[in-house]
């Protein structure tokens, strides 16, 4: 087994959540690469699953890929878990909010 | 600057393959055009099961696919066979010539004789192969290369390896002055918004966000509907929350770009950089359309090893985890892979498939070549009647 130096990656500078690289315990610490501060990790995060880098208020955007994927429903702490119990895709109003964003720009 | 070597034909596009193919324009002939192929060494057939018994839609869809995939730059020479009265071989053929390809129409009657279309098709193509032969090699630049961008057999790494590292080849395509089009509109859905918040101006966001709608609209006529249905139980053990997510970690191949143009199914783009063409999620399919639309070369990601490959463009296929670059490796042409064992950035494999883009654009067989893995079909976009 080759000898890992991090263990989440980030995909775009702008990310609030990281997408661990292999099944991190709680305790642990995040390695992403390009990034020192340490985040311990607070859950049981599975490999290809999200972890919170900052912390994020409730109603508010979580930014992947420099993207919003998605809205917070409750207040997410750094090194907690990120998926469907704590946030919900966009609704179909939301959608077509940031659609007229396009159309006035 | 970044240059490759390649065939330039007669209407000034640049081809980095050289094949002779048999194409069918009815799918009767399907079996033939195999046999047709075999009878010389080195030519390639195009045998698909289209252009009868369609709608008029449809039936223009065919015809734009088999010109664009005869009027290919990686196409040296092509052979249609056609069947019948009011078979469009012979109009194909004439509207190709015109443009300076070389290319030829045998048409089936009622009662010829098999053996004698044989014939005639065989004396064509040794001639056709001949000619491929003494064809010499220019230096083109990069600004002449089209790539096609698509995935097919994803993974739960597909959105976090292979396909951003695609978008980051991508980007720098583009910024080399390249064209490079994403596909699959199927894949979009859930982030067009997203996407069209990337076009150029307000008519190509409005282009895409119809083709979305579209799409979708074709799909719940048939009583499914793809807003509701994902992220699917198995995306969401995979790490998936929302759909955003899903059709983000699909469209990210096309990178941070904007977005110039949206074409329909193998339509080729008249502007350069980042275009989306309209293509089914399946991925042979798609990559016919991409090929028919002028990509020379289709990057393609992979998480399961989907061999799927094209008669006339060379296919670059990225793996997405490591456990099958190990399996597969045959298959492969790039291990993103290695983001995961933190060997490599996604940057760093961005920059490795670029290298490979050059590379098979120089004549270097891909991984689908060497296998000979040469799908071939044609999008419908209704009943066959």
């Amino acid at each position: 087994m080759m000898s890992q130096k991090y263990n989440a990656i980030k995909l775009d500078r702008k990310d609030n959540v990281a997408v661990a690289l292999r099944s991190i315990k709680p305790g642990e610490f995040l390695a992403v690469q390009g990034e020192n501060e340490a985040i311990e990790i607070k859950e049981n995060i599975p490999y290809g699953h999200k972890i919170a880098t900052i912390f994020i208020p409730k109603d508010s955007k979580i930014i992947k890929y420099g993207e919003c994927m998605g809205i917070s429903t409750e207040e997410i702490s750094p090194g907690y878990y990120v998926h469907v119990s704590n946030v919900r895709g966009l609704k179909e109003e939301e959608r077509l909010s940031a659609l007229m964003e396009v159309q006035q720009r | 600057m970044k240059t490759f070597e390649g065939y330039r034909r007669a209407n000034g596009s640049i081809g980095v393959r050289n094949h002779v193919i048999v194409i069918n324009t009815v799918g009767e002939l399907a079996g033939l055009t195999k046999k047709m192929a075999q009878l010389v060494p080195g030519v390639i057939p195009v045998a698909h099961q289209a252009g009868k018994a369609q709608y008029p839609e449809d039936l223009e869809q065919t015809i734009r696919t088999l010109r664009g995939t005869a009027g290919h730059p990686n196409v040296s020479a092509a052979l249609f066979l056609g069947m019948g009265e009011g078979d469009p071989a012979e109009e194909i053929v004439s509207a190709l010539k015109k443009d300076g390809h070389h290319v030829h129409a045998i048409t089936f009657q009622k009662g010829q004789s098999i053996s004698v279309v044989l014939n005639e098709g065989k004396l064509w193509l040794e001639k056709a192969m001949e000619r491929s032969r003494n064809e010499q090699k220019e230096t083109a630049d990069i600004t002449e290369l089209t790539i096609g961008l698509e995935c097919g057999g994803s993974d739960a790494w597909s959105g976090i390896t292979a396909n951003p590292a695609i978008g980051v080849c991508s980007d720098a395509v583009v910024r080399d002055g390249g064209t490079s089009i994403l596909a699959e509109t199927t894949e979009a859905i859930g982030a067009e918004h997203i996407l069209a918040n990337r076009a150029v101006n307000p008519g190509v966001g409005e282009k895409f966000l119809k083709i979305v709608k579209d799409y979708e609209m074709r799909i719940r006529d048939t009583g499914e509907d793809i807003r509701s249905a994902n992220p699917t139980p198995g995306n969401m053990a995979g790490g998936l929350t929302t759909l955003e997510e899903k059709s983000l970690g699909c469209i990210k191949k096309g990178g941070n770009s904007p977005l110039m143009e949206v074409v329909a199914y193998a339509q080729k783009p008249a502007e350069k950089g980042f275009i989306f063409m309209d293509t089914p999620g399946y991925d042979v399919e798609s990559v016919a359309g991409l090929a028919a639309g002028g990509a020379q070369i289709v990057l393609f990601s992979t998480g399961k090893g989907s061999p799927t490959g094209s008669p006339i463009v060379p296919v670059i296929k990225i793996g997405t985890n490591p456990k099958l670059y190990e399996i597969m490796s045959e298959h492969i042409d790039v291990n993103a892979g290695k983001i995961i064992d933190g060997l490599n950035t996604i940057e760093e494999i961005g920059e490795e498939i670029y290298r490979k883009v050059i590379e098979a654009a120089n004549g270097v067989p891909t991984a689908a070549e060497k296998h000979n893995n040469q799908e071939f079909a044609i999008w419908r976009l209704a009943e066959t009647i």
